[in-house]
């Protein structure tokens, strides 16, 4: 019986880990690309959830649906953060960018607060509610789905990388900016565009979500803190270590679940957090910032 | 961030002694009337001010760390928490003045800062890895302290109202005015004995390049260590006023993220790194945290203080950069020539 | 050796690897207390990494380095500095945000603990590089050569026995060279030793009393100024064996 417990955790696992990497490598993106840690992260991730429930509650569209609204909303608000504000650093020290983003972090999180209380809110979606088996385990569907849309988001996101121009050049820049310039290369262009779609990356994640946990303004450091323990892991700026961690953690979570009473699941979030920031490899395949 | 603090001021001081004197004597104003203030302000009004003072305090106390040591810790309301708890614990179970309490919460506090300055330094944690990891620390606190029940757990401690002075407690608020006072006082008293002695130089030269500190022998390590430890043990002081102060401990709010920010925008728009910056900056914020405490905690209208923060923190980052009180400094010199 | 003092800095053997790459590959090495010792090379010899294993900013992989006597070996930077050891740095680090005075009282505070104390030492240091009439101005405005004195005043500042000096002329005018030439003559006549890495040869052949040639992580030359100019190892090392006026017999590299 602990077996079927321990393989429905694994599975249940493995769907969410697709969610967890696409937030993991929306922050990866914007670090490898500018060297830019968005804490504000997972409060643009609790923005793209109650997009999708807006749009649920308030004009019927089911949240799978709902992702392209949202991540295209955030990759407006990824653009505007980084244009408006973060560009406007320059080589000021990495304090200001830090303050910067914490800034933004509040404001976001506590917008949401005074917008839509505190109360956790959850989308209902029928695609969502579905369940089917496998054998002795079952399927959420909403996670299965979620993972899909997940994977088919990141397979886009690295053919945009390898294949188009504007993917190039960004791949380009995160190597090196001074010679991006150099030849050519419109680098405030693929900064904002780096930030719009990372924060695009965390609106989708969050509307996919929306349906399979319930949500508060609150869920924005959690968030926050599971996509910095992935990226850490897996190493800053590296997309295939985003993938991969958000993976391992999501199945550690679950199996956590399993052992742990509710309550010890943050207390472990930011335990491993602590363990990470100690311990930090130089990444299972990325390099060090 | 970026400003040499009162560094040349201090050593412009030393070589004028007449202007050294004059600047006693202003201080010794200030403080005098700051003392007689309360006899002309309503109560009311004396509730702001000790809250001014309490805010200019923990902000000065930051200020050691974030502000001349540069490491940025957003997680300051885990010393205040440990602080408070520590006080109460030993006040309720073993009848321990507060008076005496503070004190071994302040060393606690200073412990938990020794562990995390002691991990985060030796790995080389700095940035916004060390961010990270005063937040990852400061939730743990709260979220133990939230399930521990023989801790309160989510309920919190009270404190039972006895008015009476040796339990730090006041049945008139000036008596919390005075002690507000005297620890602002005495945290900005500290902060400039730091600012020009040893600790400081040093301090300041590790936040500017600590390859180039250890090469002129400065042991970056053990100065970062001292910084948090200080930081951390005045923190925790001031947790055992605000618990005896506010008479109920709740882990989410003296753990919390919000007291962490509240802590830290003060120096911060007042001017890290300088001594008058957390004054400044806890005097310029008041009439904001005031809106805050009476019109905005209650009703839907939660966290909007916060968001005014956070605006205000992206506001000084883009415009201000180095807090209020350097460009007021500058823009007095280039008028008066100083 | 007796003119020159006694052995200050011994290195002996010492090998550091990066990588791939083996930077220093058995470096011997001695300075004496009243010896100005140039360190030439070409680019990529090691001469730098040398300097960060002899300051502690690098642990070697072999061998062991001692200052009087006494291992340093694995030893942090700031550690070495207190036994009387300072460096430069090849790109100079000045604390921007402070003043110059203030940047080296940083320095001054090793040696005392009393700011007001440090602070005068300060300024006789200043006074000495002649920087005493931009005391009070940020560091971040000097020109090159203000900033190259700044990084030496500060160096000087925590009162070592021996000098470190990385490339502390390259960027310099002929004039501020030969400022730069007396002033470390005046610094070694006051009695600090010195070690100093220059791609600038009329600076080193002109300071040195001795030069040691490092040519892919090994000494392949060492000798008065002079005689280092004219030796074919050197010439082979700077310019590739074609250069060599003589046909060379094979040589131990």
């Amino acid at each position: 019986m602990t077996l079927t417990l321990v393989g429905q955790a694994v599975l249940s696992g493995i769907l969410f880990g697709g969610v967890y990497s696409l937030m993991a490598v929306g922050l990866t993106l914007i670090f490898g690309v500018m060297r830019v840690v968005n804490f504000a992260h997972g409060d643009m991730m609790v923005w793209g959830m109650y997009l999708a429930w807006l749009l649920a509650t308030r004009l019927g569209v089911d949240p799978v649906l709902g992702v392209a609204v949202c991540a295209a909303a955030l990759f407006l608000l990824g653009v505007a953060v980084q244009r408006g504000l973060v560009d406007r650093l320059g080589d000021a020290p990495h304090e200001m960018q830090i303050l910067l983003l914490l800034g933004v972090a509040l404001v976001l999180e506590n917008s949401a607060l005074a917008a839509f209380g505190p109360d956790p809110q959850r989308v209902r979606s029928p695609l969502a509610e579905a369940t089917w088996w496998l054998g002795p385990l079952f399927v959420d569907v909403g996670r299965l789905v979620a993972f899909g849309v997940a994977v088919a988001l990141t397979g886009a996101l690295w053919l945009f990388l390898r294949r188009t121009d504007l993917g190039r050049t960004m791949r380009a820049t995160a190597d090196n900016p001074y010679a991006a310039r150099v030849v050519g290369a419109d680098v405030r262009r693929v900064y904002a565009t780096a930030f719009g779609i990372g924060a695009a990356c965390v609106g989708a994640a969050g509307a996919l979500v929306s349906p399979v946990l319930p949500f508060a303004p609150g869920s924005g450091l959690a968030a926050s803190v599971t996509s910095f323990n992935i990226v850490i892991i897996g190493g800053m700026g590296s997309l295939p270590g985003a993938l991969a961690g958000g993976l391992l953690v999501s199945v550690a979570e679950s199996l956590g679940a399993v052992f742990l009473a509710p309550s010890m699941k943050e207390l472990v979030s930011f335990a491993l957090l602590i363990g990470i920031l100690l311990f930090r490899p130089a990444g299972l395949f990325g390099r060090r910032p | 961030m970026t400003g040499g603090g009162d560094g040349a001021a201090a050593t412009a001081a030393a070589r004028t002694p007449i202007r050294g004197a004059g600047r006693w004597l202003g201080l010794a104003a200030a403080l005098a009337g700051l003392a007689l203030l309360p006899a002309v302000l309503s109560s009311y009004a004396v509730t702001v001010c000790i809250l001014i003072f309490l805010y200019a305090y923990l902000g000065q106390a930051w200020n050691i760390l974030g502000g001349y040591g540069g490491q940025l810790s957003a997680g300051h309301a885990a010393f205040v928490g440990v602080g408070g708890y520590t006080t109460t614990l030993l006040a309720v179970h073993w009848g321990l003045s507060p008076w005496g309490g503070m004190f071994v919460g302040g060393a606690l506090a200073a412990v938990l800062g020794a562990i995390i300055g002691g991990l985060a330094f030796r790995f080389g944690l700095r940035g916004f890895y060390f961010v990270l990891l005063t937040v990852a620390f400061a939730e743990v606190c709260r979220i133990v302290v939230l399930n521990t029940d023989a801790l309160g757990g989510a309920l919190g401690l009270y404190i039972t109202f006895t008015g009476d002075p040796w339990q730090l407690q006041f049945r008139d608020n000036r008596g919390y005015y005075y002690v507000a006072l005297g620890l602002a006082a005495g945290a900005t008293g500290v902060a400039a004995l730091v600012e020009r002695g040893r600790l400081g130089a040093y301090l300041v030269a590790v936040r500017e390049d600590e390859q180039a500190a250890e090469a002129l022998g400065v042991d970056t390590f053990r100065v970062k260590l001292a910084a948090i430890v200080l930081s951390a043990f005045l923190t925790g002081l001031g947790g055992a006023f605000y618990a005896s102060y506010l008479f109920s401990l709740q882990p989410n709010a003296i753990f919390g993220i919000p007291l962490s920010v509240d802590i830290i925008i003060r120096p911060v728009v007042g001017g890290a790194g300088t001594v008058m910056g957390p004054l400044l900056g806890a005097v310029l914020l008041a009439p904001l945290a005031e809106a805050a405490r009476t019109y905005f905690a209650q009703g839907g209208r939660a966290g909007l203080h916060l968001v005014v923060y956070g605006l205000l923190l992206i506001a000084v980052v883009l415009f201000l950069p180095r807090g209020a009180y350097p460009h007021l400094r500058a823009w007095r010199r280039s008028r008066g020539g100083r | 050796m007796s003119a020159a003092g006694a052995v200050l800095l011994e290195a002996v053997d010492v090998r550091k690897r990066f990588g791939g790459v083996q930077a220093l590959a058995g470096v011997t090495l001695a300075v004496a207390a009243r010896e100005i010792v140039g360190l030439i090379g070409p680019n990529g010899a090691g001469k730098t990494t040398l300097f960060h294993v002899l300051s502690g900013f690098a642990a070697p992989d072999g061998g062991e380095v001692r200052l009087e006597g006494r291992p340093t070996t694995g030893l942090p930077p700031h550690e070495i500095c207190r036994r009387g050891l300072a460096r430069t740095f090849q790109i100079v680090r000045p604390f921007r945000g402070l003043s110059v005075l203030e940047n080296v009282r940083v320095a001054a505070l090793v040696r005392v603990s009393r700011a007001a104390v440090a602070t005068r030492r300060a300024r006789e240091i200043l006074a000495r590089v002649e920087l005493a009439d931009r005391a009070e101005q940020p560091a971040a405005a000097l020109t090159l050569g203000d900033r190259k004195r700044l990084e030496l005043a500060r160096a000087l500042a925590t009162e070592p026995r021996l000098l470190l000096l990385d490339e502390v002329m390259a960027g310099l005018t002929p004039v501020e060279t030969d400022r730069m030439v007396a002033l470390v003559r005046r610094i070694h006549a006051d009695g600090v030793a010195i070690l100093l890495i220059e791609h600038v040869m009329r600076a080193v052949m002109a300071l040195s009393h001795r030069v040691l040639v490092l040519s892919q992580g090994q000494v392949i030359a060492e000798g008065p100024p002079a005689a280092i100019a004219g030796d074919p190892r050197v010439i082979a090392a700077y310019l590739g064996e074609a250069y060599v006026p003589e046909a060379p017999e094979p040589g131990p590299c």
